[in-house]
């Protein structure tokens, strides 16, 4: 199951990621090198094996519900690439 | 429906904000409203760095409506990522629960035509809200730009998601009724639908009747009222009703329902690849929910309007549809039963009252459900903040029943209550409108108008049955309404008599 | 007096006995970074009149008779992943090139309560990925032993800073051995503190369940004092371990007779240069004299670690990595018409190509059809690595293995080719899927250049680590040398 430029594209989309056509054909030839190293793990039976999401196995971590102090909206926006009356600014959408 | 071409098989999403006072993972309030970008930390503005803590509320208000909704409460849940690119989420996730909510398999029994029918609830999970677009240049579809609103991130919601068991628009309206009225009673969301905080997104499909398999679904959005999903359904529905008459076929897809033009408009796009990647989210752990987290909340449930109108009914002798409507906002509901209380009628579930309290809440309904609903709507006001205090209510009503005051005149006090929120008894103190109910005073008054006026008395002799009325009129008028009718009425047909 | 080159327990004795003051202190090691900078790259940016002016209130506090933590004063430096409110946090990338935290990171403010003076940020793999600091939007550090040598990464600005002598310990993080494989290239001493330890709040995110924030330091004991500053329950990182830290100060000075040392045999096969496996066994000689007792033992799903390793940090980092698109801070393109031109352009032109290609690898991973083949498979297998080192911990104290398979590369060597610059990270990865503590020392030399040695904890046992850290230190004094600053990669 070798990935292909096409399914890199579809990728990059997924991903939003503007690929140029060399940049997709160095990645399939990569990505379908790590793929396939990766493949390693199929040689593993893991059928009754559980999966570790977390670390350290926490549970119920909880805050009391508070209100704490927002940012001042200038602060909020001082980042901001665009922004407009403390909003921030996108072109259009559609 | 049998009439129709097609049988119709809907479900619904609803999105319920739930009435924390802090954010689902960060501090900020969630309060309605403020200046744009002024309840935003580097929380929920998913600055770089920041991570996630969940508010606890929020787990105990998603387990307790799906209690409400007949739901089991997974004993282990978790939160996953929903991966999207979009303007209103800061993250590019949504926070939310994928293989494993927090509460699923419920049901509710809605009422079509007296009828009982159960709705199916798939799942309820909590997740996160997004931001708010302001598309400058008015749609979406011709704004120039946009203008993003991070206020609303990150407030807590439940998602609550039908099976797909409705098969009418009469049946989803009923069930976003009862839905609604569920969450009001168990005070976890406001249900502000103009505010937004219950919004409904709707899952058509058409088949031909017989039919098992199921159509192709469109997905409605954007549908911000009752009135705005009546609408929407309708014409989804004939929309899609002539698709298929005509040979063609549904495409599935995201439909917006667009208000002004009174239409639902595809929100396909050739560059949308829809692909959530959905996988636990590693800064959150899982929640663990015992028997006594459980316990602890089913605890806290109220009574929820179907047994309370059940209760009305049986207890207080209600009709049934008195009951129904009074229950149908949990707002409305605690008006009536502290009114009960005020009146002395108030009982335990399961004891039903004397005939004396049953005609006692029967003038409470009255008035709750004509003048006092009709005044409140009117001035766009709930039973919540009613200038009306039950209290008060009850006290005019006690005025009526001991004879102080009419039943016209009560009609005047209540106008002036409603305007002023003064107590009635203060109101007739001030305006002098005691009910006249000395029988010396208003014999003399009526002896006076049947002496005025021999011609009425003749034409009462000759059995014209509208010289009573006029006779009463003028005892009325000469009293100022203030004479007890009864009265006046007894001791007018005595004088006629005489004469 | 070279300051520079002294450790942070010995400047604070200078500092209590008035013999030094914190601005002496602040001067000289400003001098020392801006003296060998050109050189070593490690510096994406500096504050040091800033540090001149704290470290005056520090002296001032010295006058006034009060007493002065352990670090009050001590120069130091942030890897640039860590947010400092105020202070540009780039992640050593053109994405975030402009980007100003308005708050700090967990690390950063306990750092700042005690008094410790940050002369700048420094130098990483773009957000952290990488094994040499050569993926930096901006020039790569140099390997203060050998300059055209990599410090390796990706808290490779971390390592060197503290080997040159510009900073006397640094704060690094570490995701699958940036900051154990860095350490053992520059012969400095760096650990990773057991997942949950270190609060990650501010710590700009990679992979959310592999990354830990630890210190860079010169011996083992500024190490301990480091850890009792950052380390601790954080109420803002749900994933940070309720749980009280000891002094870790407390475990040095103790020796180490009668431990029982598991050598995983996985970690001695092929790939492993002979003079690194030289270096080893006579640090295991060592060992065995203070009094520890060595025995082979197997980690048997190590091979699979690397597979797993890069499959899991590539998921997490390409969801982690997807709120940089230009709408609330950092880079936007300049030529967008649309939204979605303006996403793909801003995250195309903003990230480089490591990235990219890991965010690429992540998101496939994830997508629907192959997240059961790819991802949840990678988390079975997490739990089977994991499951070795508990049944590993049954019977040792600690595991010992090498840090890296081989000594520092040199730049660009394996810059073409992915998989063998992941290769480098063969030994440390595994540390980092179970979520236990692993610290690299200095082991010896190769022909001038450092080897590490990696010993592997139980979950919270950082100090055992430290333990027998400074027990080796002691006995060999390999910690006491200043890298050269000799070499140059242009020639």
């Amino acid at each position: 199951m070798a990935l292909t430029k096409e399914e890199v594209q579809h990728v990059a989309k997924l991903a939003r990621l503007e690929l140029s056509e060399d940049e997709v054909d160095k990645y399939t030839v990569q990505l379908n090198a790590i793929l396939e190293y990766a493949r390693k793990l199929e040689a593993l039976d893991t059928t009754n094996v559980p999966p570790t999401a977390h670390a350290f196995p926490l549970q119920n971590v909880m805050r009391e519900d508070k209100v704490t102090a927002s940012m001042a909206q200038e602060k909020v926006v001082s980042n901001a690439p665009d922004e407009e009356d403390g909003f921030f600014k996108v072109p259009r959408i559609v | 429906m049998r009439d129709f071409d097609f049988e119709i098989v809907m479900g619904l999403e609803v999105h319920a904000e739930l009435h924390t006072k802090s954010k689902i993972f960060c501090g900020c309030t969630t309060e309605f409203g403020g200046e744009q970008n002024t309840h935003v930390c580097p929380v929920c503005l998913g600055l770089p760095g920041v991570l996630p803590v969940l508010n606890e509320k929020v787990a105990d208000y998603a387990m307790k409506a799906g209690l409400a909704l007949n739901c089991k409460i997974a004993s282990f849940s978790k939160f996953d990522r929903k991966n999207y690119f979009y303007p209103d989420l800061p993250k590019a996730y949504q926070i939310s629960q994928f293989d494993l909510p927090i509460a699923s398999g419920g049901y509710i029994d809605i009422e079509i035509e007296g009828k009982k029918k159960r709705i199916g609830i798939t799942r309820v999970h909590m997740e996160e809200d997004a931001g708010k677009l302001v598309h400058g240049g008015g749609s979406l579809a011709y704004a120039g730009y946009s203008l993003a609103d991070y206020n609303r991130t990150g407030v807590p919601l439940i998602e609550i998601v039908s099976e797909p068991d409705i098969r009418s628009i009469e049946e989803a309206i009923a069930y976003l009724d009862l839905l609604k009225a569920i969450l009001e009673y168990t005070e976890v969301s406001d249900c502000k639908m103009e505010q937004g905080s219950l919004r409904c997104d709707a899952n058509v499909s058409l088949r031909p009747w017989g039919q098992k398999e199921l159509g192709t679904k469109t997905e409605l959005k954007n549908m911000n009222s009752f009135k705005a999903l009546q609408k929407a359904l309708e014409y989804e529905i004939e929309r899609q009703a002539e698709v298929l008459r005509e040979g063609g076929k549904i495409i599935q897809e995201t439909r917006m329902w667009d208000e002004n033009k009174g239409e639902t408009i595809s929100l396909r796009s050739k560059e949308e690849a829809h692909d959530y990647r959905y996988f636990p989210d590693p800064d959150l752990p899982p929640i663990i929910i015992s028997e006594e987290w459980v316990e602890r909340i089913r605890q806290t449930l109220p009574e929820l309007p179907q047994a309370r109108q059940i209760r009305l009914v049986e207890s207080y002798g209600l009709p049934s549809y008195d009951a129904s409507v009074i229950t149908g906002s949990k707002a409305m509901a605690d008006y009536f039963d502290q009114a009960c209380s005020a009146y002395g009628i108030a009982l335990p579930a399961g004891q039903s009252t004397d005939d004396k309290g049953k005609e006692r809440a029967k003038q409470i309904s009255n008035y709750m459900m004509g003048e006092l609903s009709r005044r409140l709507n009117a001035s766009d006001q709930g039973y919540q903040d009613s200038p009306i205090t039950p209290e008060n209510l009850v006290e005019l009503l006690t005025l009526i029943e001991g004879g102080t005051i009419s039943g016209k005149i009560a009609k005047t006090v209540f106008d002036e209550m409603f305007e002023s929120g003064k107590k009635p008894k203060q109101i007739v103190e001030e305006k002098g409108l005691v009910q006249i109910s000395d029988e010396g005073a208003i014999a003399a008054v009526v002896s006076e108008v049947v002496a005025k006026n021999p011609q009425v008395v003749a034409d009462f002799k000759a059995g014209k049955d509208k010289a009573v009325g006029f006779f009463v009129g003028q005892v009325m008028k000469a009293t100022r309404g203030k004479a007890n009718p009864g009265l006046v009425n007894k001791l007018l047909m005595e004088e006629l008599k005489k004469q | 007096m070279k300051l520079y080159s002294k450790r942070a327990h010995e400047l604070h004795e200078l500092l209590v006995s008035k013999q030094v003051s914190a601005v002496e202190l602040v001067n000289d090691v400003a001098a020392r970074l801006e003296d060998v900078e050109p050189k070593v790259l490690a510096f994406v940016s500096q504050r040091i009149e800033d540090a001149k002016a704290e470290a005056a209130r520090v002296d001032d506090k010295i006058a006034s008779g009060e007493t002065i933590g352990p670090l009050e004063g001590i120069p130091m430096a942030i890897k640039d992943n860590m947010c400092t409110e105020g202070i540009p946090t780039t992640c050593s990338s053109k994405m975030l090139h402009n980007f100003v935290p308005p708050y700090s990171a967990t690390v950063v403010r306990k750092l700042n309560e005690a008094g410790a003076i940050m002369l700048g940020k420094v130098n990483m793999d773009e957000f952290a990925m990488g094994s040499s600091c050569e993926n930096s939007w901006q020039e790569g550090t140099r390997n203060p032993w050998r300059l055209e040598r990599v410090p390796g990464g990706s808290s490779g600005g971390s390592a060197a800073s503290v080997a040159a002598g510009q900073a006397i310990f640094s704060l690094g993080s570490d995701t699958g051995g940036s900051i154990r494989q860095p350490a053992a290239f520059c012969g400095v001493v760096g650990l990773k503190p057991t997942y949950g330890s270190v609060s990650r709040y501010g710590l700009i995110a990679f992979a959310s369940s592999l990354d830990q924030i630890g210190p860079f330091s010169r011996d083992v004991r500024d190490c301990a004092q480091v850890m009792n500053v950052i380390a601790g329950h954080d109420p803002l990182d749900s994933t940070s371990a309720p749980i009280d830290r000891p002094d870790y100060t407390s475990f040095l000075n103790k020796s180490i007779k009668g431990w029982r040392i598991g050598v995983p045999k996985e970690y001695f096969g092929e790939g492993i240069d002979a003079e690194v496996e030289e270096v080893l066994r006579k640090a295991m000689k060592t060992l065995e004299s203070l009094g520890a007792e060595l025995v082979e033992c197997s980690l048997p799903h190590t091979e699979y670690a690397l597979p797993c390793y890069y499959i899991i940090a590539p998921a997490e980092a390409s969801s982690n990595l997807a709120r940089y698109d230009g709408v609330r801070y950092g880079f936007r393109t300049e030529d967008a018409e649309d939204l979605i031109s303006m996403f793909s352009k801003t995250r195309s032109e903003g990230f480089g190509e490591e990235v990219k290609r890991r965010i690429m690898l992540g998101t496939y991973a994830l997508s629907s059809g192959y997240y059961d083949a790819y991802y949840l498979k990678a988390l079975k297998v997490r739990t089977l690595i994991k499951q070795d080192f508990d049944r590993a911990f049954e019977k040792f104290d600690v595991l010992l293995s090498p840090t890296t398979p081989t000594v520092a590369f040199t730049c660009g060597d394996r810059l073409e080719n992915p998989l063998q610059m992941y290769q480098s990270d063969i030994c440390t990865l595994s540390v980092n899927l179970a979520g236990i503590p692993a610290i690299s020392i200095n082991a010896g030399f190769a022909d001038g250049l450092p080897i590490g040695l990696q010993f592997m904890g139980k979950p919270f046992e950082e100090g055992r680590l430290l333990q027998i850290s400074h027990a080796f230190e002691e006995a060999t004094g390999c910690h006491s040398q200043m890298a050269p600053l000799k070499g140059g990669c242009e020639g």
